[in-house]
């Protein structure tokens, strides 16, 4: 019978292990879609945000109620995890806590610690059921936000709903194996005097007194493979969701825009040609790249600006992966907030979206598939674009350093550059600052008016 | 009381041709040379370069748009062209320091010039004030009180988020001895005018409402009588959102720089 179960076991865990393996192959391809950008300098610093904001969760503790409960799902998971490692051993060797005579005396504060945090998961997930769907949080409201459509809301509903029963599992599978103990049933007895009660628990014994020794060992086998299989399954589906940030937030982090947040990036092939077009030496080398001396890859020339993934940067399509459409960032946008189309979380979503509609094609089609479609104007518009004001808001309020602001950026280029698709009084402001170097029509020789009516009172 | 007060407005031009160099050049901007608010706002800054004496130029009508607008609407290749115009100009003057009234034009001359050859020392005109408070060189003289105003300040993107100056404007508002009441939405989690990113050259897109009448709602929830700016696109943006809330006739926007000279009775 436990042969059965490691063997069984060992099978759960190599299925699982194949196939993250295969999604974060996958993944790891649709990223490097996106062109070449080097995110490896400053490394110092990097590491120095990462453990700011990935670790510390610097930016979740804007609002601190929300970031201490944040906290508690974010320790719960690293710390819970540890857990599970004995977990594992004893599913592969057959044992039962088989730490616990190792490490007697630190064993019941290290369940402990697990049980107080499993608990604060499991209240934390159903104050933030709650507050999505019963104290109804605009940001996650399908009615205001129309990227707020069905699959997120299952998404988020599925993601809190499997953390509150794996939770729910873990504190009963201990409690039904205390209360085997104190029976000393089978080789649960063996941990008589070993291991005592633990924190959270003890209280749920009293649920399991009318139940047989038999029932009672079915329920602790029950819920111990109920919490792993959960588990395995959980790490899988993470991949398919949202909630894959769990695991992309920190590189993403880490890799995240140093430079201050109103800089634009440069267009390296455009210096050259503008080098040309004035007359000046050429810095830029043929390819485009420029000869300067931050280490900068050379950018391939392709497209001016984006149409799709594959004109966007590798860290624009990461950025995406890492998204958990929290919403904070269309929240402070003020084009969202007086009504306008545009949404930062929506231009997250749609570059994910549309790199996994990519994906799809691969699994039918083989790698070299390329449809009709494209990032903008499939799924993103011009009047969402054209009604950023680049303030970055968005920027600033993202939690784990997503930029959707590059994104609309680079869509903006494309439109302009490639498709001349400009607002006309945009063209207008563009040939006002070519012919009279300002915005305005007016003559370049009275720019300096103004000095006349200096002394004037 | 200034009226034998002749204040002196020398360009680039002026200074090499004597053989001078100035300590800091005014970057004027666009807003400031042509739009008929701002230009007293570069007024009341020339008005204080002159009284505290600071050895300064500006380009005159050799200056032009830095290309911060064409840049964000998307039209890299016209900002480029801007841009390696404007930094022959300075780098022909070889100017080391530049102060500008304009976020936008100081973000990118800061942030986007030096990669395309430009580099200098840039400051915002509130630093720049907020230098000269902290020296003892403005005070706000006896009988221009503020007492009893209240002022609120509203953050530009471009100087606040964009650069992370917060501090320098409020500091510089400190030294009236007015009321300063701050909005919800301030500093990094300022609210924007509406007008960056090119919006300003445009109708916005289809909304509940224009962003400068929700942003000017925020600010009369203050109490405040006057806005204090520090940007000409804020300023426009604010002033028109006064008007739209029939409010001009007791609510004023005005830059900082223009509070400060009218401290000094300048």
């Amino acid at each position: 019978m436990e042969i059965i179960q490691q063997i069984l076991f060992v099978a759960a865990l190599a299925v699982t292990g194949w196939y993250i393996t295969k999604r974060v192959r996958l993944i790891t391809r649709a990223i490097k879609l996106g062109r070449a950008e080097n995110r490896f300098d400053h490394p110092d610093e990097r590491l120095k945000t990462m453990l700011l904001v990935a670790f510390g969760q610097k930016k979740m503790f804007t609002n601190l109620l929300v970031g201490v409960m944040h906290f508690v799902i974010y320790a719960g998971f690293l710390i819970v995890n540890l857990e599970v490692l004995e977990i594992i051993l004893d599913g592969m060797l057959g044992t039962h806590r088989l730490f616990a005579p190792y490490i007697t005396p630190v064993y019941p504060i290290l369940i402990d610690v697990f049980e107080l945090l499993a608990f604060g998961v499991l209240a934390v997930c159903v104050i933030f059921l709650c507050r999505r769907f019963i104290a109804k949080v605009p940001r996650f409201q399908e009615k205001r936000h129309r990227e707020m459509t069905r699959w997120p809301r299952t998404d988020a509903a599925i993601i809190l709903t499997a953390e509150i029963l794996l939770m729910i599992a873990f504190l009963t599978w201990n409690a039904s194996d205390s209360v085997l103990r104190d029976r000393g049933v089978g080789h649960y007895a063996e941990l008589q005097g070993v291991v005592p009660d633990f924190l959270i628990s003890q209280f749920f014994k009293p649920l399991f007194a009318g139940f047989s020794d038999t029932a009672l060992t079915v329920y602790e086998r029950t819920t111990w493979w109920l919490h792993i299989l959960g588990i395995l399954t959980f790490a899988v589906y993470v991949t398919y969701s949202k909630h894959l940030h769990i695991a992309l937030g920190f590189p993403n982090v880490y890799f995240s825009d140093l430079q201050p947040k109103g800089e634009m990036q440069n267009m390296p092939e455009i210096t050259k040609e503008v080098q040309l077009a004035l007359g000046l030496p050429v810095t830029t080398d043929a390819d485009g790249s420029q000869n300067n001396d931050n280490g900068e890859q050379p950018a391939e020339v392709g497209r001016f600006g984006a149409k799709d993934v594959q004109d966007l940067k590798w860290i624009n399509l990461m950025n995406a992966y890492s998204c958990t459409e929290c919403g904070r960032c269309t929240s402070v946008c003020p084009a969202n907030i007086t009504g306008k189309k545009l949404s930062p979380r929506k231009i997250m979503m749609d570059t994910r979206d549309r790199l996994e509609e990519i994906q799809r094609g691969w699994k039918t089609n083989g790698y070299d598939y390329k449809d009709e479609k494209s990032l903008l104007n499939d799924y993103i518009t011009a009047e969402e674009l054209n009604a950023c004001t680049t303030c970055q808001a968005c920027v600033n309020a993202c939690p784990i350093n997503i930029n959707p602001l590059d994104i609309i950026l680079q869509l903006r280029r494309y439109r302009v550059m490639e498709e001349s698709q400009a607002p006309a009084s945009w063209n207008a402001m563009f040939s006002n600052i070519e012919n009279n170097m300002a915005p305005w029509k007016f003559s370049p020789s009275d720019r300096f008016n103004w000095a006349d009516q200096v002394n004037e009172k | 009381m200034s009226t034998e007060k002749t204040y002196k407005v020398p360009t680039m031009a002026d200074m090499v041709a004597s053989g001078e160099e100035p300590e800091i050049l005014f970057w004027v901007g666009c807003a400031g040379s042509f739009d008929d608010r701002y230009k007293r706002v570069t007024i009341a800054f020339v008005r204080i370069l002159n009284h505290v004496g600071i050895k300064f130029a500006v380009l005159g009508s050799e200056e032009a748009c830095t290309g911060d607008p064409a840049r964000r609407a998307g039209n890299e290749f016209l900002f480029q062209m801007q841009a390696m115009a404007n930094i022959q100009v300075l780098n022909g003057y070889n100017v080391k320091k530049i102060v500008t009234a304009c976020p936008h034009c100081f973000n990118t001359l800061k942030n986007e010039y030096p990669e395309l050859g430009g580099n200098y020392e840039v400051i915002h005109h509130s630093q720049f004030l907020q230098g000269l408070i902290n020296e003892g060189r403005v005070r706000v003289k006896d009988g221009q009180s503020f007492k009893g105003r209240r002022i609120t300040f509203h953050d530009s993107c471009y100087l606040g988020r964009a650069n992370k100056v917060y501090e320098a404007p409020r500091e510089v508002l400190a030294a009236l001895d007015a009321d300063l009441v701050e909005m919800k939405r301030v500093r990094a989690n300022g609210l924007c005018c509406g007008a960056g990113g090119g919006q300003y050259f445009k109708e916005p897109e289809p909304g509940k409402k224009d962003v400068n009448v929700e942003r000017v709602e925020e600010a009369l929830s203050t109490g405040a009588d006057t806005i204090a700016v520090a940007c000409p696109f804020c300023m426009t943006m604010m002033s028109d959102g006064v008007k739209n809330k029939n409010r001009e006739d007791s609510v004023r926007v005005y830059d900082i720089s223009e509070l400060i000279a009218q401290g000094q009775g300048l």
